[in-house]
Formats: C-alpha cells, structure tokens, sequence
C-alpha cells in the first residue's frame, strides 16, 4: 500500500546534503511551509542553495535559516521585505550570494524544469541589467532572452489537503509557486493541514496530482 | 529662468484619470505603491477584472477589519478579497497571463520613463541598495498597455519624464502611456505627445520643468 503521510517529518529530510538546493514555496506570508522550514533548520546540511521568492522577514522560517548561516545562495525575486534583516545584513557583509531573478522568470524555469525543457525564451528582462550576458534572440520581430531550468534535490510546499497518494489541492492564493516546484523537485515535501481518504478530493479539482509528490507531512491546528 | 506656476492634481486625481481609460471587460494589474489606488475609482458597475501576480483573478477589496485572510493577500502582500466570480491559480499561470499578453493594462510606477518608452522602476543603481523586482520586468513586457502613474517630478524637482533612462531599465520600450499630476503623455514613435494637461496649464509651463520634448496633436 502506498502511503505517503509521514509518521515523522525529519523522515523526509534523510538523503539531505551539503550543497542540496531546495524549492521553498511561499509568497509574502501566505503559502510558506512553515513547519516544513522549522524541520529543515534542524539538520545539519550546509553550504544550500535556497529558491524562494522573498528571502525571508523576522526570526523565523526562512530568515532563521538564514541567521543559521548555511545558505551559500538564495535564487529570489523580491529579497526586500519588510524586516528582512537576517538576509541584509548577510548580503551586505557578501556572505550570501543573490542571484535576483524576474518572477516570472523564476515560476517559468521552475516549471521548465518540472516539464523536461532544456529552457526557453521570453521577452521579459531584455534590455536590462538582468539580461546581461545571456543568449538573446529576434523571434517574429521581437527581442527575446534564454532562460535556463532551475532544478531542485528538494522542494517544500504548503498545501491545504492530501490524501496518502499525494494529490494536492491548495488554499487560496497560497497555491502560489507549490504547483511548480512540486514538479521541478527530486524530493517534495508537502505540509499540509489536512488528509482525506482515497476517492475523497474531486478529481477534477486536484492540483498538483501524487506523481510530483513524494511525501505528505500532516500538521493540524492552523 | 522664470517661476512657472504649476498646478498639479493629487494622487488620488490622477487615479481617477487612469480609471476612466480603463473599459469594461478589461483584465487590469495595478502595480504595488500609488497604482493600487485605481482601484478606488473603478466604476462599480463595470466588470473590470484585476489581476494580483501571485495567483488572483477578481481580486476585491481590502476586507474587514478581523476578516482578514493570510492566504489570500495582494502583491504588496496586504490582505484583500475574492470577488464571485474570481479564481485561484499558480505562478506559472498568473505570470503566463502576462508574459503571454493577456492582460489588457497593467499600471506601474516608475522612476523615470523615457521618449522611447522605456521604463526605469526597480533599481535605483545605488552600490549599496539591495535589489528587488518582482513581477515589474515580466508586467512591462507583457500587458497588452502599460501605462505608468508617478508624479512628474522628483521631490527635488527633477523631470521624471526625460529623453534617455539613466537609472536601470525595467524595460525597453514597453510604456504606451504616461499619467503624472500635470498632465497625461502618450508614447509615440515622435515620443511624448500632450493628451490633456491639467487645470488649465499651459504647454508652455510643462514644458519648462520637463527633461524631454512635448508635443502637441
């Protein structure tokens, strides 16, 4: 029998190496795998590259991971939130490395990752510093700049609801970048608040189907 | 040079101008900061649908106090509503729907914007500022119309309007219009060209405190 739901959430985390690059989903303070992040502070990997679309804001979370100075690189598109000093005061001191990417470019080559594709073109950043040196080419009359796939050895999301097969359906404008890391990952991980049985979650409602997830870590009372 | 006396409208003003070229059935992105006002004016009883790129479609207004909902939040990351009607998606989509030129107007601040349309809004080229962009460089590129909404000068009086960005660019080329307190400019293979100048101020008064040349239909 197939079972993804964890008896214990470190469990997800065994295979975790120096050098690992995790997907982090998450946008602002909705859709973040809180719990997902307390676990993997807990370990002892370093030296990580992180994806994520903010760089974290307080104490906890991925700021937390920050402070505990094992993260080599944050791939983001907004590190500047509020509170965010964990990740200033690195940056300025050029303890972590930025590599700022446009968001949508950061969603696209996560899903081109996630869909085989060696990469892509798109219009967006041509012109700007954050094209700088990459392959540029005229399609139809158009300026366009390559974009390579972001992959990941890890991926924690935040979902609403699983069931043990690991389909997922997501709550509100938290489904925000789980959908595609979930495919882009070697390793996801989801956090959610709730599992149903079999034959529960509508099939046509569910987001992210159990082939991109590999385990469920059920976290109740939020 | 003489003292021109200029007589700007206010933020709120210029959001009502905006509103008003905004047509039914639009799928509008209002940009973090001053755009998000817009919404203010937008005709209750128009089906205008706006877009928020971390996954909304018919985003509605800020809630209740106590009713807000973590989940569902704006690009500025402020809690907001879901009007009937909207929907739910990922970031690959939302930001598809830009990329992909499916969105009808997105309205963006910016630092400066250029004769040729070219946008400065993200990056100030300051060593020490940290940067950040978001959705901006996708937005620019991908709305069908990207009107910009800034005040025309800087706070020390610098024309924001100018011939050639000297901050980083957002994107180039990209901007049809451009809607300040003085006035609202068009971008044409000519460049900025006058589409109406508030309360009554002469061309000539803009033209003396703008870094780029006006014209006229």
């Amino acid at each position: 029998m197939i079972n993804k739901i964890l008896t214990q959430m470190s469990d997800a985390f065994v295979g975790l190496k120096d050098g690992a690059t995790i997907m982090i989903g998450g946008f602002g303070g909705s859709g973040i795998p809180h719990d997902l992040i307390d676990c993997l502070v807990e370990q002892d990997a370093k030296e990580l590259v992180i994806i994520t679309n903010n760089a974290g804001s307080g104490e906890t979370g991925i700021a937390a991971l920050l402070k505990s100075r094992r993260v080599r690189k944050i791939v983001c598109s907004y590190p500047r939130m509020a509170d965010s000093h964990h990740f200033e005061t690195l940056y300025r001191a050029g303890q972590i490395e930025l590599e700022l990417v446009p968001q949508g470019n950061l969603a696209e080559r996560i899903r081109a990752q996630g869909a085989g594709l060696g990469g892509f073109f798109t219009q967006t950043a041509y012109g700007t510093l954050l094209a700088e040196g990459k392959e540029t080419r005229l399609i139809n009359g158009k300026h366009y700049v390559f974009e390579t796939p972001l992959a990941a050895d890890f991926a924690l999301v935040r979902a609403l609801r699983a069931d043990r097969y690991g389909n997922l359906v997501y709550r509100k404008a938290g489904r925000n970048f789980g959908p595609v890391m979930a495919m882009a990952a070697k390793t996801t991980i989801a956090q959610v608040s709730e599992v149903v049985e079999i034959g529960t979650l509508d099939p046509e409602a569910v987001v992210t189907p159990g082939i991109f997830v590999q385990h469920i870590a059920l976290v109740r009372g939020e | 040079m003489t003292q021109v006396p200029l007589k700007p409208i206010t933020r709120n003003e210029i959001a009502q101008k905006i509103a008003l070229c905004i047509p039914e059935g639009s799928y509008v992105n209002l940009g973090i900061g001053m755009p998000t006002l817009v919404a203010n004016y937008l005709p209750a009883d128009k089906d205008i649908f706006l877009h928020s790129e971390n996954g909304i479609l018919g985003m509605g207004p800020a809630p209740q106090k106590g009713q807000e909902d973590w989940d569902l939040i704006n690009a500025g990351k402020q809690p907001v509503t879901l009007l009937p009607g909207g929907a739910f998606f990922h970031q690959a989509d939302s930001f598809a729907m830009m990329r992909g030129g499916h969105l009808d107007i997105c309205v963006l601040g910016a630092f400066q914007v250029s004769q040729a349309g070219d946008l400065a809004s993200w990056h100030t080229g300051e060593p020490s500022a940290i940067p950040a962009v978001g959705g901006a460089m996708d937005l620019a590129v991908g709305a069908k119309k990207t009107f910009v909404m800034m005040e025309h000068l800087t706070k020390e009086g610098v024309s924001k309007l100018v011939q050639t960005c000297t901050y980083p660019l957002t994107g180039v080329a990209c901007v049809a219009m451009v809607f300040t307190d003085l006035g609202i400019f068009e971008i044409t293979p000519t460049g900025f060209l006058v589409k109406e100048l508030f309360n009554g101020m002469s061309l000539e008064s803009v033209q003396a405190v703008t870094n780029a040349q006006l014209t006229l239909n």
